[in-house]
């Protein structure tokens, strides 16, 4: 039944989304902003009810699985969806980031569609080694950061972008309505400074897990090296920016290259990678 | 009289070489670039097999590319974390960081004891100011409402200096000495621990000696000395499965547990839920099939009995091992595989189906010859070498059941499951936890903690003067400062 609900949510969070993006897609090129704003909340509302259905739909997969839905990458897929959709929608009751909206949901858009087509799995139980506690503390942990730690990248990417259009004339008709430059520029570090703690959590977590499940606490583990990794490229993108005082295309392209770590780790790890946080597969 | 123009040429000499080169390794960009560093080179090692991990990996890289392998093994290449690279880069990182935070922690220890700096002359420069006129008691309130807020004060004659939080800049230090108590950690794991494992069947006691492991490796500087007495005796092994999906849902293994006070204790070992002796845990690693056996002669003379742990092959643990007679003459061999609950594949052969002791059979084939066990090369536990061997027969049992051969029989007595147990020692884990634990504190502070400045000056007229000033986050000044003159003004 869990597979049924699950399959029905999948269709409708994936139709929102697709209802979205020819909204904005046709509204933005006219500079009618009248109607452009009207596309642009429409926009919005579908992203909320995208999120509240894929909540859902995490939370359904979640009792059919009758524990936590993080257990294989099909599950944190849909929940990294989720947080990174969730991190774009708080960002933005403080930021009008609704024309990167269409990017985002690009984004989701395929993470959905990769989990759905490719990484899906039935409902299973969770191995041994996975009960306990800290799946839920070290995975969350781990999958919020990776959500704002993506939401990041997309500014700064936004930003490279814009950046040089600026340079070379001007913005296109559609990004004129986002915010200047040195807005995207620290929004990407805030987000950055908000979840880096975080994530030193997730490690810290994963840490204390891994002693009690595999007898030590480090073993540069392929995961373990690469969140390493990207802890080490945050760090020094945060001292860059605060110690070094970079900002603009420097500290984008480092927020860029920390980024991809994260999703490196993500995808190749799990997909290639041998080691001790192959569960099932996947 | 020679006229000798002695020109000056800043001597440099050693100390001021030294001198130098400390000032270059502690700057921020070293740092920075140290760090970087760091962060490239550990990614060798999540793309290269590693010894540590997965030795037979390793193995198989030098069979298959022996001429690549060997380069690489003499970059380090299989070991990078234990590399001579890897380690100069975190040790020059650490020493630079050392450089740097030290003297910060000095000096910050000298400002916290300091009073915040004199008013400034011409607060209208500065941010947030504003002016108003007074009443006479504005002093006095905006001391109450700072000194609420635990502010640091120092009170002149017309004017008050404010500061507050230390607590980022005492973050800060916080979180890069951590760092230095989490490598300590590690290093004391490394020089007084130690890890190994070993193996039992049910009805099996483990003692901890050097003896009874497996594999054993010591910290740096410790030895078989330093194991501590314990001794743990497997009582049963449950595994449970799902029945449609074959995943295992638990193992639990029930052990009787004498410790180092001879205090007798049941216990229960689960994955996530390892035994603990002092600062030596004990883990259940993974588990298996001892097929139990009995292997007579021509006569009838027992020449082997036992338990023969069996190495599993698949998720339905079916399982390759070996058992070996060198006693009999000529030496004899069963090259052997176990399958819990039995199904035959066309293709396959004989496989499982299900890991629990549903239909459990033992194949194997007999060997005669000389099983190589006197030529020093060590030798497979699991694996027969039969090149000088001949087959002489071919037979499948179920437990109870004896095949009789050419030469002698066997029987298969039972089967019971073994459990391999990781049994490791780090008396630096707790130092790591509490760095990593003061780190993410640290780190806290230092990322959400504002420095600032708030002044406050009354003149001669009455007339009241505020200002403030922070390095970072403005915004949350602004409001603190409407909320400061508003306390001034007696509005609240």
């Amino acid at each position: 039944m869990g597979v049924f609900a699950l399959s029905f949510f999948a269709h409708a969070f994936e139709t929102a989304w697709a209802v979205k993006v020819p909204a904005e897609g046709s509204a933005s090129p006219k500079l009618d902003y009248s109607k452009s704003d009207k596309a642009a909340r429409i926009a919005t509302a579908l992203m909320l009810l995208g999120f509240i259905l894929l909540f859902v739909a995490v939370i359904a997969r979640g009792l059919s699985n009758g524990h936590v839905p993080w257990g294989n990458m099909y599950e944190f897929s849909i929940t990294g969806a989720l947080t990174f959709t969730g991190a774009y929608l708080v960002a933005l009751r403080k930021y009008d980031l609704r024309w990167l909206g269409l990017f985002i949901s690009l984004a989701v858009l395929l993470t959905l569609g990769t989990a759905i087509t490719l990484l899906y799995r039935d409902s299973a139980p969770l191995v041994p080694a996975l009960k306990s506690t800290w799946l839920v503390i070290h995975v969350i942990a781990a999958i919020i950061s990776g959500g704002v730690f993506l939401l990041s990248n997309v500014i700064a990417g936004a930003y490279l972008y814009l950046d040089s259009r600026e340079r070379s004339g001007g913005r296109p008709a559609w990004a004129t309505r986002l915010p200047s430059l040195e807005v995207l520029d620290q929004l990407s570090y805030r987000l950055v400074a908000f979840v880096f703690p975080l994530w030193t959590f997730a490690v810290i977590a994963g840490a204390i897990w891994a002693e009690s499940a595999w007898g030590r606490y480090w073993g540069w583990d392929p995961k373990e090296t690469w969140a390493f990794i990207t802890w080490v490229a945050y760090a020094a993108y945060l001292h860059a920016r605060v110690t070094v005082g970079w900002k603009g295309r420097r500290a984008a392209w480092l927020c860029l290259f920390a980024g991809s770590t994260f999703l490196f780790n993500y995808v190749y790890v799990n997909v290639w990678g041998t080691g001790k946080h192959t569960y099932s597969g996947l | 009289m020679v006229n000798q123009i002695e020109t000056e040429v800043p001597e440099i000499g050693a100390g001021g070489l030294a001198r130098f080169a400390w000032r270059q390794l502690t700057s921020m960009r070293t740092a920075l670039i140290l760090l970087m560093m760091l962060g490239l080179a550990a990614i060798p090692g999540s793309l290269l097999p590693q010894r540590p991990q997965n030795p037979m990996a390793v193995r198989q890289y030098f069979v298959d590319q022996p001429e690549l392998a060997r380069w690489i093994d003499k970059a380090g290449g299989f070991d990078v974390y234990a590399s001579s690279w890897f380690s100069a880069i975190y040790i020059l990182l650490f020493i630079s960081l050392i450089g740097c935070v030290l003297p910060r922690t000095f000096e910050h220890l000298k400002t916290m004891r300091a009073l915040p700096p004199v008013t400034p002359k011409y607060l209208e420069k500065l941010e947030a100011h504003s002016a108003f006129a007074g009443d006479g008691k504005d002093l006095e309130r905006a001391e109450k409402w700072l000194r609420k807020n635990r502010f640091r004060l120092r009170i002149q004659d017309g004017s008050i200096s404010a500061e507050k939080g230390y607590v980022r800049e005492t973050g800060n230090l916080l979180f890069h000495l951590s760092l230095i108590l989490i490598l300590i950690g590690v290093s004391v794991g490394s020089l007084f621990g130690m890890k190994g494992s070993a193996i039992i069947t049910t009805g099996e006691r483990f003692i901890n000696l050097a003896t009874s492991y497996d594999s054993l490796d010591y910290g740096k500087i410790t030895n078989e000395t330093s194991l501590n007495t314990f001794s743990i005796k497997l009582n049963k092994f449950v595994a449970t499965y799902d029945p449609v999906t074959n995943i295992p849902l638990d193992y639990s293994a029930f052990v009787t547990t004498i410790d180092e006070l001879g205090k007798q204790q049941d216990q229960v070992i689960k994955v996530n839920s390892p035994l603990t002796f002092g600062t030596t845990r004990v883990y259940l690693q993974a588990n298996g099939y001892s097929p139990f056996v009995t292997v007579r002669n021509s006569v009838g003379n027992v020449t082997f009995q036992g338990a023969i742990p069996f190495l599993p092959q698949d998720t339905n643990l079916r399982s390759i091992g070996a058992i070996k007679v060198p006693e009999a003459s000529p030496q004899i061999g069963f090259v052997s595989s176990f399958v819990p609950t039995y199904e035959r594949d066309p293709q396959m052969g004989a496989i499982s189906v299900y890991p629990l002791l549903l239909e459990p059979k033992l194949l194997f084939s007999i060997w005669e010859g000389d099983l190589g066990l006197d030529t020093g090369i060590p030798q497979s536990v699991y694996k027969i070498d039969t090149t000088k061997m001949t087959r002489i027969a071919l037979d499948s049992l179920a437990p109870g059941e004896s095949y009789s051969f050419n030469g002698g029989s066997i029987t298969f007595e039972k089967v019971e499951p073994w459990i391999n147990l990781q049994i490791v020692r780090d008396p630096g884990k707790s130092y790591s936890l509490i760095g990593g634990i003061l780190a993410l504190l640290g780190l806290l502070a230092s990322l959400f903690g504002r420095r600032r400045r708030i002044w406050i000056k009354v003149d001669a007229s009455g007339r009241v003067e505020v200002a403030g000033l922070a390095k970072t986050n403005a915004a949350a000044l602004e409001i603190e400062m409407a909320h400061f003159v508003s306390a001034i003004k007696g509005e609240k």
